[in-house]
């Protein structure tokens, strides 16, 4: 994500509306308008979501049904490009999962979700457009539909599901990566558990025209808060979450990315279904033998963020470089994520990062930076 | 008080100059999380970079508005940066400066011009 365009060709969303009217700075992310903070500020904004709850507009990101002649041939046909499960994911659950390249690359990080007779994935914005090509050209008899008339919501933190409960009491029940469907101001919205930044919550795809009333009714709620961009960024960050095109892209492998947990037993060497996804080589023989080198979580010492393309330095060689970096209104303190030789990746590592030309001492912290909040 | 267009404010105070920015420019800024300060006893330049800011959003840099020397810093921004955005034309000032050349305050904008600038 974050191919930034120029102000005068940005797309609006059908909550631009509410989003000026709610004091949104609009900034261009992946060809659209979004809103990088409200009047809050970034650190409140991110506080307020740890604490209570916060609604994010995610709706640039991409919406697609996909459809089979049946579930198995479906799911079957969908691993041929992920490295994840989709076999044996039951009805009304959701997985994350990695889409990869030949080269055992990364194209693109998404969730699925099991809705029946179809698969409901959701893609990044600025990936979104190559991601529905890459589909439509490998998954021959699997229909590829992108949703167009739904916004995407995010209700996230400590109190979302009090305040989602109120509008629809049922959503208690869900647990963390349940899916379902649920009736809000008088439209039927496509619900999930989940999230992008540590916290329980939940993310709701909503018709267009419904999308101002269920915003405003949440925002009705004294504990819930509009939520921009800038605190979506720094809650993700101290949930150890990647951003694609920062900390994964199609240079980085999913072993790399320490995402081998998004690769379940039976696309793993000795499964029932061992590879068979692009790039399996590879990325089986990593997962067999390690990687080179490591996505970690990084601690510079001090308060002085340390940013994306901060260097890392051991021993006077440069090592390595930060992906993701930022002050973590949580953590109090600045937080980064990068990658490091396998040697240097273990936690407590003492690296430097190269600040406005002074070596800085950083350590390898483990990921996340922060215990997850979810309801299990 | 004195504005520059890099959106500092000039106080004089006896002999020296007292530096800090304004709210508007706290403002753009967003939330302050890191201050570095100059050492006390440096010699500056004008358009030398002398404070280093990091706010939730990015890194920016302070220059000196005048030739100088740095005799006092605010040591309370370094344990608590989020002063600047409180209070950014009062305790949070950033230095003070012993100007080499006062009449390099001369060309520094009025309030009234200030407020003109940021619109």
């Amino acid at each position: 994500m974050g191919q930034d365009a120029p102000a005068d060709e940005m797309i609006d969303l059908p909550l631009a509306g509410l989003h000026a009217e709610l004091g949104g700075k609009m900034v261009p992310f992946a060809g659209y308008a979004m809103p990088v903070q409200y009047a809050a500020g970034v650190m409140k904004e991110h506080q307020h979501t740890r604490a209570a709850a916060g609604l994010f507009d995610v709706s640039h990101m991409g919406q697609v049904i996909l459809r089979g002649a049946d579930a198995e041939t479906l799911a079957l046909a969908f691993e041929s490009l992920t490295p994840a499960a989709v076999l044996g994911l039951k009805e009304g659950r959701q997985r994350y999962g990695l889409l990869t390249n030949d080269a055992g690359g990364i194209l693109d990080d998404l969730m699925f979700a099991n809705r029946g007779d179809h698969l409901f994935v959701v893609v990044n914005a600025a990936c979104k457009a190559a991601d529905i090509a890459h589909m439509r050209a490998n998954l021959p008899g699997i229909e590829v539909e992108e949703i167009t008339d739904r916004c995407l919501l995010a209700l996230q933190g400590p109190g979302a599901e009090a305040a989602l409960a109120r509008l629809a009491p049922e959503v208690a029940e869900m647990r963390f990566m349940d899916v379902g469907y649920v009736t809000l101001e008088g439209a039927e919205c496509w619900i999930s558990r989940s999230g992008y930044t540590g916290e329980d919550g939940f993310e709701i795809s909503i018709p267009n025209e419904a999308a101002e009333p269920v915003a405003r009714a949440l925002l009705a709620d004294d504990s819930v808060l509009p939520i921009g961009l800038g605190a979506r960024d720094s809650l993700r960050l101290e949930a150890g979450l990647c951003l694609y095109g920062h900390d994964i892209d199609e240079t980085t492998s999913p072993i790399e990315a320490a995402l081998q947990w998004s690769i379940q037993k039976a696309r793993r060497a000795g499964g029932d279904r061992a590879g068979g996804f692009p790039g399996a080589e590879r990325i089986l023989a990593e997962l067999d033998s390690g990687p080179a080198r490591l996505r970690v979580g990084l601690r510079p010492e001090g308060r002085a963020p340390m940013r994306e393309g901060v260097t890392l330095h051991h021993a006077g060689a440069e090592v390595g470089r930060i992906t993701s970096g930022a002050f973590g209104p949580s953590v109090a303190g600045p937080v980064a994520m990068g990658y490091l030789p396998a040697a240097l990746a273990t936690p407590g590592t003492a690296v430097e990062g190269a600040l406005r030309g002074k070596m800085l001492p950083v350590s390898v912290a483990s990921l996340p930076f922060l215990p997850a909040n979810f309801k299990r | 008080m004195k504005f520059t267009e890099e959106h500092e404010w000039l106080r004089p105070e006896d002999e020296l100059v007292v530096v800090g920015i304004t709210e508007h420019a706290a403002e753009q800024l967003g939330d302050i999380v890191f201050i570095e300060l100059p050492e006390v006893g440096t010699q500056v330049n004008k358009d030398d970079e002398v404070v280093v800011i990091e706010s939730v959003k990015a890194a920016s840099d302070i220059l000196a508005p005048i030739d100088g020397e740095i005799v006092e810093v605010n040591e309370a921004l370094v344990e608590d940066p989020g002063k600047v955005n409180e209070d950014p034309t009062g305790d949070a000032w950033f230095f003070k400066i012993k100007p080499a050349e006062p009449e390099q305050m001369d060309e520094y904008m009025s309030e009234a011009a200030y407020m003109k600038y940021v619109g």
